[in-house]
């Protein structure tokens, strides 16, 4: 005991460090954690506050959960969100390394430089003021798209009510806004290679091809499986802002646009069921936490070095 | 062959090919293109005459100019400065805040002789792995903290975040010599005055990301303000820019109440297409200026983050 105050004691620095940083992960990480068990129980106002809601609530074991996965909820919540992050995921990974070898071989540097400059911009504005971008293109009336079209005679497309574009229009919107700055990262990453490996290419007579598939490929290649890996970790966690505002909350682009995250807001805030949207949550904890050691695992793997833990 | 031929002949094969490069620069640049355009024709369309707008739709080459969107937000635009002032604030403080809190919990951290390092950096660390989710977070900041409609509710929850004090902790490993943080000592400084006036002027680099990456979150935000702000005194840019949206496109919705008295008051509130357009602009000026001159600090974060300890 008296080893453990003197321990303190002589951290004492440090622990006032830490300890307005620590308090601030307990309060607003860690006492939402047991907040979870609230999809097990009914959930009501308490005078007592929300410790009191969540000893006092009622269990009601799966009932939330049961109300969640016999409608088709569940399945297209995580269709959704699975299957849109994959197609960001890989294509985002093809294309944000191809634009890097690119601009890395483009002989005007200067323009290489720029190029990437203006790349980086959309990185840095909100999802509100892209889809108002969006909306200067896909409004009916007004948009770029609908202009376009009736020059060539054809009938317009009312973008927000026909579900048939908003996979493309999705995936176009999230390459748009992370492509300039992942291809940023490779870029960093291939200028770092020794020049040496290239000149000795050079003397060899290798083409820019070869120097691309022989050289740069494989020497960022470790890079690029970790961060997809990492990346595929994160998979059941959707970007809010991408599926909540491009669409413009429209209910008729639901079936392709809902994701778990958009879905839990909805049922939180539009719905005020405080149940079902934690029995969603709750699902997207599990799952996710489960996704990212099965993630870190398989980096480790791979790489011992570049495992998160 | 005499030595200049060679080099010669050598800096021939390094550069592409002319219809290759030719090739590249117009998919890099075509890109770059993309990017900034949207923003382009945002600023034009704030410039273009109401009618004209409403006759020929959103256009790159207006018919018509017009100073009406700025004169008419200078003159009424009491939400917008209010809602300026709020987003200055909370991304004045709140940057302050993410700086100070990260900067002493990483420090303490990067530091061998702190005997609790490892419980604290797990304590950080395993908020990346698992969370609460939306619901318990949410009754946490409105209900427990009661932070509803306040300025701290769009800082607090955005304050610290582990990702930086791993990026921060990694920069203090691996920038500051463990001889400065010895010397001081042997001069007989306590903890914090080796931090305040060793340490922490060599890191100013670390710091500026972190408080770049802070600042454009903050700036950014909406999320928070959907949460938790109710009031009008309390909406922040992005969030006003969002309400602006989602009433039009609920009185879109519904049209059949379009005619009727109540929903003509409502449009007649909103401001015009061009006025929308213009505080866009407005909102996403300063970023779009300023960010050119910060990159370097991001692409060097960003890479940083790649790195582990």
């Amino acid at each position: 005991m008296r080893t453990f105050f003197r321990d303190l004691n002589k951290n004492k620095a440090f622990l006032t460090m830490v300890l307005p940083g620590a308090i601030w992960f307990i309060v607003f990480c860690y006492l939402p954690m047991p907040g979870a068990l609230l999809a097990f129980k009914q959930y009501r106002f308490d005078q007592g506050g929300f410790f009191a809601a969540l000893l006092h609530g009622e269990w009601t074991g799966f009932k939330n959960f049961e109300f969640l996965f016999r409608a088709e909820d569940a399945y297209i919540i995580t269709r959704n969100t699975v299957l849109y992050n994959l197609v960001f995921i890989f294509l985002g990974l093809a294309l944000s390394v191809s634009m890097a070898i690119i601009l890395f071989n483009l002989t005007q540097k200067r323009w290489a430089k720029f190029y990437q400059t203006a790349m980086f911009l959309p990185y840095f504005l909100s999802w509100v003021i892209v889809s108002y971008f969006a909306f200067s293109f896909l409004s009916v009336d007004k948009g770029i798209l609908n202009h376009i079209l009736a020059w060539f005679g054809a009938e317009p497309i009312q973008w927000y009510a026909d579900k048939t574009y908003w996979p493309f229009i999705l995936v176009f919107m999230s390459m748009w806004k992370s492509v300039g700055y992942s291809s940023v990262i490779y870029l960093a990453a291939i200028s770092g290679i020794d020049k040496s490996y290239y000149e000795a290419a050079m003397i060899d007579g290798a083409s820019k091809w070869q120097q691309t598939t022989r050289i740069t490929v494989p020497l960022i290649k470790p890079m690029m499986i970790i961060l997809t890996i990492l990346a595929i970790g994160g998979i059941f966690r959707a970007d809010f802002g991408l599926f909540f505002q491009i669409p413009r909350d429209s209910g008729l682009l639901f079936p392709v646009t809902n994701v778990i995250d958009t879905y839990v807001y909805r049922s939180m805030k539009v719905l005020g069921d405080f149940g079902l949207a934690s029995a969603a949550g709750f699902y997207q904890s599990v799952v996710g936490f489960v996704l990212v050691i099965g993630a870190n695992w398989f980096v480790k793997k791979v790489n011992e070095e570049q495992a998160l833990f | 062959m005499n030595p200049t031929a060679k080099r010669t002949k050598l800096r021939d094969i390094h550069r592409l090919p002319f219809g290759w490069n030719a090739l590249l620069h117009l998919i890099a640049g075509g890109f770059a293109l993309s990017c900034l355009f949207p923003f382009a024709l945002a600023i034009v369309i704030s410039f273009t005459d109401e009618n004209t707008l409403a006759l020929n739709g959103y256009s790159i080459f207006p018919e018509k100019w017009s100073m009406f969107a700025y004169d008419y937000i200078f003159r009424t635009g009491d939400q917008l400065l209010h809602s300026y002032l709020v987003t200055l604030s909370v991304t004045a403080i709140g940057t302050l805040l993410t700086v100070a809190l990260t900067a002493l919990y990483a420090y303490a951290l990067s530091r061998k002789a702190f005997k609790y390092r490892k419980g604290f950096t797990f304590l950080a660390f395993f908020t990346m792995l698992f969370g609460g989710g939306l619901v318990p977070s949410y009754i946490i900041v409105a209900q427990m903290l009661h932070l509803k409609d306040t300025i701290w509710a769009l800082i607090l929850p955005m304050a610290l975040n582990a990702f930086n004090i791993v990026i921060l902790r990694t920069f203090f490993q691996t920038m500051i010599p463990d001889a400065i943080v010895e010397s001081g000592k042997i001069d007989g400084a306590g903890e914090y005055k080796i931090l305040f006036r060793l340490v922490l002027p060599l890191a100013l680099p670390g710091l500026a990301t972190i408080a770049l990456f802070s600042t454009l979150g903050f700036w950014n935000d909406w999320f928070n303000a959907l949460l938790y702000i109710d009031s009008n005194r309390m909406v922040p840019l992005q969030a006003m820019l969002m309400r602006i949206e989602s009433s039009m496109q609920f009185i879109i919705q519904n049209s059949s109440i379009l005619n009727s008295g109540e929903s003509r008051e409502m449009l007649a509130s909103l401001p015009q297409e061009t006025s929308r357009m213009a505080m866009v602009v407005l909102a996403t000026g300063p970023i779009v200026l300023a960010y050119p001159f910060f990159q370097r600090y991001f692409v060097e974060g960003l890479t940083i983050g790649a790195v582990k300890d």
